[in-house]
This record gives structure tokens, sequence and C-alpha cells, in this order.
């Protein structure tokens, strides 16, 4: 059981300077992210695009503006949590039992939920036929390559993930790729090399082509894949693999007895506390009225949320207000007077 | 100004005056047409503001740019008339467009 004062769901922007804030006034936190990196939004859907409106930051893109944020907590002992899930979120006396999908349990009297659009999972298949060999026959990442060794297996996509996996994997399977159109959005190179494989014969190579159908009985035997002008071809396959990206899904969070507003939190503009005590909501995640998904727009409702902590957190102590130009306390919590 | 009709998976037709300039998506948000998501708020980077395009109107409309079929191959069962409603700029030429909702948007 990890007991910390508060507990941030989410590394995006949001989560990573509601962390700072904390920090910097005395509290402890930890992160948790169903990714396995840090940066939500900004590493996941556009680490390459440039920003243009976070104050005083002329330009930068999303993997900068997340190293930006990483190096600004380097003064502070953050402890994250990746490639996990927030499961539960359940009352326990004055503070809140969380359980993550790895099973982590923590107790804190503060969870802040600062997750975005939700969490991101893996897109999958239309097919409805398809989710029986979920996680048996089909899946949507790779764990352990051992297991394809001398099967078929039918891979589809047409990222560098679906690429990567094509190439890799031909060196000792017999491999079907599947892709809607002609183009490949991977880079050149891993084009160029996968069409070299095509020629050589080492990977078979359908495009305009989508999954329509998976035939078995316990294990997969085979699929079905329809062209653009409807004609279907039967694949013989051990073994389907979908890269599709991700895709942000609310998931649990809908359990946890919050006042939703379809995909968001509503919150008060003083603490950006839900209708639960001790939970907050912050970032694009948030609702209220006026409400901006800007990144500039979490980083204000993070810092109010922190503030709002140190009462639950500290309920002898009182909060004062300080800052960073001129406390000692807080220059010395970032490392910068003895 | 154009109308735009939105018909949602289940046949509902929704017929909407949207201003110029706006999106498709965001004239359907911004009047709680069903089944248009836009988790990435127009930012043409998640695939869940995707709609069908009729043959006639798919060829009137500004055709797509670099980026969007990328998206198109993430999005829930696409086809050639595939577009990103957020990549669709509202004006008095598209006056009378249609779209068709896919059943879900991932």
């Amino acid at each position: 059981m990890n007991k910390t004062d508060a507990l941030i769901i989410g590394a995006g922007p949001t989560g990573l300077f509601t962390a700072h804030q904390l920090k910097l006034i005395g509290l402890d936190c930890e992160i948790v992210d169903n990714l396995d990196k840090i940066g939500g939004q900004c590493i996941e859907l556009y680490p390459d695009k440039p920003i243009y409106d976070i104050p005083a930051v002329p330009e930068c893109t999303g993997e900068e503006l997340t190293n930006n944020l990483i190096s600004q907590l380097k003064p502070f002992d953050i402890k994250f949590h990746l490639s996990e899930r927030v499961e539960e979120v359940k009352k326990e006396d004055t503070s809140w039992l969380v359980k993550t999908s790895s099973g982590n349990t923590f107790l804190t009297p503060n969870v802040i939920i600062a997750g975005g659009v939700g969490s991101f999972e893996p897109r999958k298949f239309a097919t409805k036929e398809c989710e029986q060999f979920e996680n048996k026959s089909l899946f949507y990442s790779v764990k352990d390559k051992n297991i394809f060794k001398g099967k078929t297996v039918s891979i589809f996509g047409g990222g560098d993930s679906a690429l990567d996996w094509a190439i890799e994997l031909s060196k000792d399977c017999k491999i079907n790729l599947v892709h809607r159109r002609d183009e490949f959005r991977g880079v050149q190179a891993t084009v160029d090399k996968m069409n070299e494989l095509v020629k050589l014969g080492k990977i078979n190579l359908f495009t305009k082509y989508q999954m329509a159908n998976a035939h078995g009985d316990q294990k997969l035997e085979s699929i079905d894949i329809k062209h653009d002008n409807n004609e279907i071809k039967n694949l013989k396959s051990d073994y389907v693999l979908g890269f599709f990206g991700l895709i942000m899904q609310l998931g649990p969070i809908a359990n946890w007895g919050l006042n939703l507003n379809k995909k968001t939190i509503e919150v008060d503009t003083e603490r950006f506390e839900t209708n639960q005590k001790g939970i907050y909501a912050v970032g694009d995640i948030c609702n209220y009225p006026g409400k901006l998904k800007l990144i500039l727009s979490g980083f204000h409702e993070g810092a109010l949320a922190a503030r709002a902590c140190f009462k639950l957190a500290r309920p002898n102590e009182k909060y004062r207000f300080e800052f960073t130009t001129t406390s000692s306390n807080l220059l010395k919590r970032l490392g910068k007077k003895e | 100004m154009a109308k735009i009709t939105y018909v949602t998976h289940d046949n509902e037709r929704h017929t909407i005056e949207v201003q110029n300039g706006l999106t498709v998506m965001e004239g359907a948000v911004q009047n709680d047409i069903p089944g248009i998501d836009a988790d990435c708020g127009g930012g043409m980077a998640c695939a869940t503001c995707h709609v069908y395009v009729k043959e006639d109107w798919f060829n009137k409309i500004p055709k797509k740019e670099d980026g969007e079929d990328d998206m198109l191959d993430m999005a829930f069962e696409p086809k050639t008339n595939s577009r990103l409603s957020c990549q669709i700029v509202v004006s008095d030429e598209i006056d009378g467009l249609e779209v068709n909702i896919p059943s879900k948007q991932a």
C-alpha cells in the first residue's frame, strides 16, 4: 500500500505541472498513467506538431513541452507508475483507496484526475467475430514474439508498428500484411524494406482490403478480408495483429460516482473539486462554465487544485501563499537554497 | 451559411445551418449531433469525427490534405468516401452537404 498526500491520474502536461505545484507547497504526490511514457496527448498524438499558445513559449512541439515540464520537476522526487490504469477509487474513512490494473494500491486524501479525454487504449477491429479471439489469437500489441515462430500471422495497419512487425516477424513466420489503401504512413526506409520483402515473397501484401470475418472454434483458423470492390479473400491465419493506433476512452472513471457531462467531469472553479470531496479534475477532462481546452488552462486548474489538496493532507496546518522569487521555503524545496 | 444534413447511424436526419468558417465537425458538436466525438478538438489527431460523404459531394468539397488519410487509417470502418469532419470547412459552396455518421467512432 502506497500512502501519499495526493495521487495524480494522468501524466500529460496538466498532471505534470500539478505535481510541480503540489511538491512546491510541500505535499507528496505520485502519478499513474496508462501509457508507457510520460506526456499524455502531447507525446502520443502530436509529439512533432508545434504549439504556439503556451505563455512565454513562442513555439514548441508536444515533445519539447513534455521534456521541459519533466525538467521543471527535476528538483522533486516524484514516483511515476506508467502502463497502469486506475481501475477503482473507493472511499475509506476520510481517504480514498485507489487500485490500479497492476494491482498497486494507494491510500490518499486527494485524487486529482488529469486524464485528458480518458486513457489511451488500442483501437480494435470493427468486426464482431474478432472479439472472441482477442488476447488468444488476436492481439493489438506484441508481448512475446516467440509465440509466432513458424506460424502464419496476418498483420493489419499501415503505420510503423504494422510495418516493423511485418518485417521483424517475416524472419521466421509466414506474413500477410493487410492495409486499407496503397499508401503507407510508415517512414520511407521501412516502407522500402517491406516492399523488398514482398518482392522476395517473404511478405504477402494485400492493399485496399479490410478485416471482414474471423473463423475458428477455440483457436483462430482463418480470416476473411474484403476488398474495396467487395471481393472477399480467405486467408489461413494462426494469429492476427492489428495496429490502428490508440483511442482515448473514459474507461473506469465513469464508475466513480462523479457528475459527468458527456465525457467530462463537472468541477467548481475555486478548488476544481468534483462532487466527491477530495477528488479533483483538471485539464481537458474537467468542465465548468467558460472552460477552454487549452494547456494553459490546465496549468491554472492544477495550481488551484494543489492548494485545495493542502487542506485535506495537512488539516492542522495553515497554507501560506508564497512566491518562488522570495520565499526561502520554496527555494529550499527547489534546491536553490541550503 | 450552409445547410448541412447529418444522418446518424439509425437514419435520423439533422439539418442544421452552420456558419461559414466553422468546420462540419464544429457544426455537429455545437448542435449536439450524436455520434461525432471529436476527442482531440479538431487537431486531426484522433479520427473520432469520422463521416462518410456521398459520392457526388465527396468530389465537390475541398480535397483531403496531407495527413488526413493517415488518420483515417485508424478510423472505425473507413471507406473510400470517408472524411474527417474537422477538416471540412463550411462555406456557401457546400450548402446542402449531407454526411453519414458511422455506427461508432472507435
